[in-house]
């Protein structure tokens, strides 16, 4: 069991509430009202539609291959997907956002509750889902290209987003950085959401608050809007909490409030109160009908849905033996569980998992590469492998030609051929060759004989440095022993 | 053949198919006799020239199988026009040209139609007697100091005045059959689905609905077939075989059931009105239809129903009128201060006023009380008309609780302009079609109307019931061109 992650202030215990409001862009070619691209780093207002800058008499159209992104969602969070919901218009004027409003979900949202499962040290953790809505994505405003005026991009101006709220669930920094890395390895799986925070696809609002631990009573919490990466995240909420605790040590009292994270000075500072919060006039919005479905409707998406990261962990644990540590490493990505079942559809299971885990995942973090641009293919790997398996080439030489393919995914069959990297197993050769070392170190072995066994090693080194590297250890071992005895 | 400018909409067609008259000859004429009208303002913006032209095309290849052959038609400034000024009568939208078309002009134009200019409109559609519009208010061509009614002022006014074949315009609360009904014209609301409202600005969502105004019946059955379609470039748009009003047009409704509400018998009611109503009793009756005393025990709760529902959708389908994007822009110090010096110089008092009432009704704190109980008395509301429909097909009501009022009368008192509605507003909470024909006259010599609200979808019935009485009524209005320049 890992420690609580409690923050202690006078002797006294502060446990720290979290729950996060995921804001995910949904995976689809066009937009959730219109038929606008959504392609991500275009020219600034080249994916813009007259429905998405809200010129006069325009009306949005649901775009359907959305509505089943977030029902496989839902069905991806184990939660309830709604037949009947309804879009309502959230009021705020703003720059970059045309209509006046924002076209969300409210009180009738596609997705109710769920859950998630956490794997963490100290164990598995289930996290609630309050819900999961569709909303539409708002413009951007820059104001650092033209000094005396803002200009405003509406690319993004109504994509679609997943608003996936969590219940006050989460306890600590790490607990929060394996939540999101879940949600998106479950939207990866889904394709419903590529899950790239540097693009902006995953973002989410953090909802704090303190308690003193043992209290069963939720303290008054502070929501920190828009950051878009889980280092900084973690950064806010530790900040937050600390504040918090600070003030209310201080016997002071935490005002609601919405705050904002700067990352540069690492602090989270006042953005509004809860008095100054806006009065959003939230109602339906009636240019669109109540959004409503079948069962059939979700049973046929339920039939598109693939097999999921927990399902994989079980079925990798129960079928190939792994442990429940290893199995996690191995589905956390879908791609890197497509790749370790490539490589294992002709390899060792335990040997494929250690070669992936180990030297594959050192290799790609080295070159910052993502394991669909690995340098060594599955297939290779898998070669390799096999090589190391029949005894064609030791672990250590096989490391060597690893390296090797490294360099441009060449064939490991033909590297150790062309090196003549072959291991040397042939008991008649490798006895012609201990003799050679034992003959020429007669003084080491009068030493040896005389009790100093510690001198074993050096024969095997030497035995192996003779042959090149080549030499299979565990017959030179046996051998060894034999003609030393 | 009469004067040219006298045959209604159907006439005309008739007699361009016959090659009697050209598209040209037609056009020219109410070209020429627009340019007189100026009196009137019911103009917003003329095209008169491409009307020409278009015009001459027209007869250069005559395609006859349209259904509004080379026919001109000016139409409401609140239908979005591709490369023509559309206003809305605003003043924050006063250099607004559309890139695009509204689906209910696209079905005029791909039927032949030729349009002739945008026709004056309260702002926004929100006025009973288009004396809200930035460009002027609209004079009726009755009398020279009378409103024409709103909001569709300036199509009943150019209709009226013969300065347009037919027209369209959009009824929120009223807004076709109020003016259809001081003007001594027809108006028709479509049931709410039946005709698109993609590319019309909006006022209130939920209850716009764009329909034909029309010197008679007839006409008003051939237009609402040239206008209704199903598009899916409105979610609600609906799907539904539409049916050939103008060739299923029939006198017989022998046997039909036309209710009588109570309900709209209003207090301070005038004799004139309840004499008109009496006469249509009569007329239905002659008709061989069957009248029933019925009740509608919700229609008081109808007005202000509406003055919730219709300035809440309001508020929020006006928001992007903010001065970033297209329109009219008065530059402030920073964000907020440009939207409120635009908003504030670029709307004028009664846009304002609805903006405020909606912002006010959709509130935290006040929802409950007011968007959220108009939205179940609306329900209510239209519970009492289903439930009546199982008893009669048709019900008959006066358009409106008085003819045409003097500009100026009630410009200051929100309220009383606000009672014009009060029989035509239930028909736009419950979605139905109505409409409204010419009945009588009142003691001042004013038209009178007289509304048929029907079923939804149900246009047919109404139509054939207003056609059956249009000819007992046999409406005549001595019209004196008073406004005419030379």
């Amino acid at each position: 069991m890992t420690k609580d992650y409690l923050i202690e202030r006078n002797g006294k215990k502060y446990e720290v509430v979290i729950g996060l409001e995921v804001h995910a862009q949904v995976l689809s070619e066009s937009k959730l009202f219109s038929t606008s691209p959504t392609k991500f780093g275009s020219e600034p207002n080249t994916q813009v539609s007259l429905v998405d800058a809200a010129f006069p008499g325009m009306l949005p159209v649901i775009n359907e291959f959305c509505i089943k992104q977030a029902i496989k969602t839902g069905i991806g969070l184990n939660a309830k997907i709604n037949n009947k919901s309804i879009f309502d218009r959230k009021n705020y004027f703003y720059a970059d956002l045309p209509q006046g409003y924002q076209i969300s979900q409210y009180k009738d949202p596609i997705v109710g509750e769920g859950s998630v499962v956490l794997d963490l040290s100290s164990g598995s953790k289930t996290v609630g889902i309050e819900r999961l809505h569709l909303e539409q994505d708002a413009g951007k405003s820059i104001h650092d290209i033209d000094p005396k005026n803002t200009l405003v991009d509406l690319n993004r101006s109504g994509v679609a987003l997943m608003e996936i709220v969590s219940k006050p669930d989460l306890r600590s920094p790490e607990e929060v950085n394996v939540y999101i890395k879940k949600l998106r390895s479950i939207m990866r799986y889904l394709g419903t959401c590529d899950g790239n925070m540097q693009e902006g696809s995953l973002r989410a609002d953090v909802n704090v608050s303190v308690r003193k631990q043992g209290d069963d009573k939720y303290g008054t919490r502070c929501e920190i809007k828009n950051v878009n990466s889980i280092k900084f995240m973690q950064m806010a909420i530790e900040h937050e909490a600390n504040r918090q605790v600070d003030i209310l040590e201080e016997g002071g009292k935490i005002d609601q409030e919405t705050r904002l994270f700067d990352t540069k000075k690492n602090e989270t500072r006042s953005m509004r109160s809860k008095e100054d919060a806006h009065d959003y006039r939230y109602f339906p919005d009636p240019d669109l009908l109540p959004l409503e479905f079948n069962n059939d409707y979700v049973d046929s998406i339920k039939k598109e849905i693939p097999e999921l990261p927990d399902q994989k962990k079980s079925r990798f644990i129960k079928k190939f033996n792994l442990s429940p540590y290893e199995a996690n490493i191995l589905v956390s990505d879908l791609d890197t569980s497509k790749y370790f079942e490539a490589v294992i559809e002709n390899s060792d299971v335990k040997l494929s998992s250690n070669w992936i885990t180990g030297q594959l995942f050192a290799l790609l973090n080295e070159k910052n590469l993502d394991i669909t641009s690995s340098p060594i293919s599955a297939k290779n790997l898998s070669k390799l492998i096999n090589l190391i398996k029949d005894g064609t080439i030791s672990g250590k030489i096989a490391k060597t030609v690893f390296e090797m393919m490294a360099n441009g995914d060449k064939n490991p069959i033909d590297i150790v051929k062309e090196k003549g990297l072959k291991q040397q197993s042939d008991p008649k050769e490798l006895e012609k060759l201990i003799e050679k070392v034992i003959n020429e170190n007669q003084d080491k072995v009068k030493e040896y004989k005389s009790g100093k066994e510690k001198l074993f090693g050096f024969f095997v080194g030497q035995a192996m440095k003779v042959s090149g590297g080549k030499a299979n250890p565990q017959l030179v071992n046996e051998i060894l022993k034999k003609k030393l005895k | 053949m009469s004067n040219l400018i006298d045959l209604s909409l159907s006439e005309l067609i008739s007699n361009i198919k016959n090659k009697k008259i050209s598209s040209k000859e037609v056009t020219s004429e109410y070209v020429e006799r627009s340019k007189k009208s100026k009196k009137l303002n019911s103009y917003i913006e003329e095209t008169f020239d491409t009307a020409l032209k278009k015009a001459k095309e027209f007869d250069s290849k005559p395609d006859f199988n349209k259904k509004l052959p080379g026919i001109p038609m000016a139409i409401k400034d609140l239908f979005c026009t591709k490369n023509v000024k559309t206003t809305a009568s605003s003043k924050i939208l006063n250099n607004f040209i559309p890139t695009y078309e509204s689906t209910v002009t696209q079905n005029l134009w791909n039927d032949g139609a030729i349009l002739l200019g945008k026709l004056n409109c309260d702002e926004f559609a929100m006025g009973s007697s288009n004396e809200t519009s930035y460009f002027g208010n609209v004079i009726s061509p009755i009398d020279n100091d009378l409103v024409p009614g709103g909001s569709s002022g300036g199509s009943a006014s150019a209709l009226a005045a013969k300065l347009t074949p037919a027209t369209i315009g959009t009824d929120t609360g009223g807004s076709i059959r109020q003016p259809a009904s001081f003007t001594g014209t027809v108006g028709l609301k479509p049931t709410y689905g039946s005709c698109s409202r993609y590319g019309i600005v909006a006022f209130a969502s939920s209850l716009d609905q764009a329909g034909p105004m029309t010197r008679n019946v007839k006409d008003a059955a051939l237009l609402l077939e040239v206008m209704s379609s199903f598009d899916n470039k409105d979610s609600t748009s609906v799907e539904f075989k539409r049916p050939m009003y103008s060739k299923d047009l029939s006198k017989d409704i022998k046997g039909k059931k036309i209710g009588i509400p109570k309900e709209y018998r209003v207090d301070g009611m005038s004799e004139e009105i309840e004499k008109l109503w009496e006469d249509g009793k009569n007329y239905l009756k002659d008709c061989g239809a069957e009248i029933i005393d019925i009740s509608l025990p919700h229609t008081k709760f109808a007005l202000p129903t509406y003055y919730i529902v219709a300035p809440a959708e309001a508020s929020s389908n006006l928001a992007r009128y903010d001065g970033v994007k297209y329109g009219f822009r008065k530059e402030g110090d920073n964000l907020i201060d440009m939207y409120e010096k635009t908003r504030s110089a670029g709307f004028g008092d009664e846009v304002k006023r609805r903006i405020m009432i909606g912002t006010y009704v959709l509130s935290s704190g006040y929802y409950d009380a007011y968007y959220l109980k108009a939205q179940k008395v609306r329900r209510l509301i239209k519970n009492d008309f289903n439930n009546i429909f199982q008893k009669v097909d048709a019900i008959l009501t006066p358009s409106t609780p008085s003819s045409a009022f003097k500009v100026g009368d009630k410009s200051n008192n929100p309220v009383s302009m606000y009672l014009n509605d009060i029989f035509t507003v239930p028909v736009n909470l419950a979605g139905l079609p109505g409409i409204s024909i010419p009945a009588g006259l009142d003691k001042k010599g004013y038209p009178l109307g007289l509304q048929i609200i029907g079923k939804s979808f149900d246009e047919q019935n109404i139509l054939n019931i207003a056609y059956s009485m249009e000819d007992k009524i046999n409406f005549k209005f001595n019209l004196k061109e008073w406004w005419m320049n030379d």
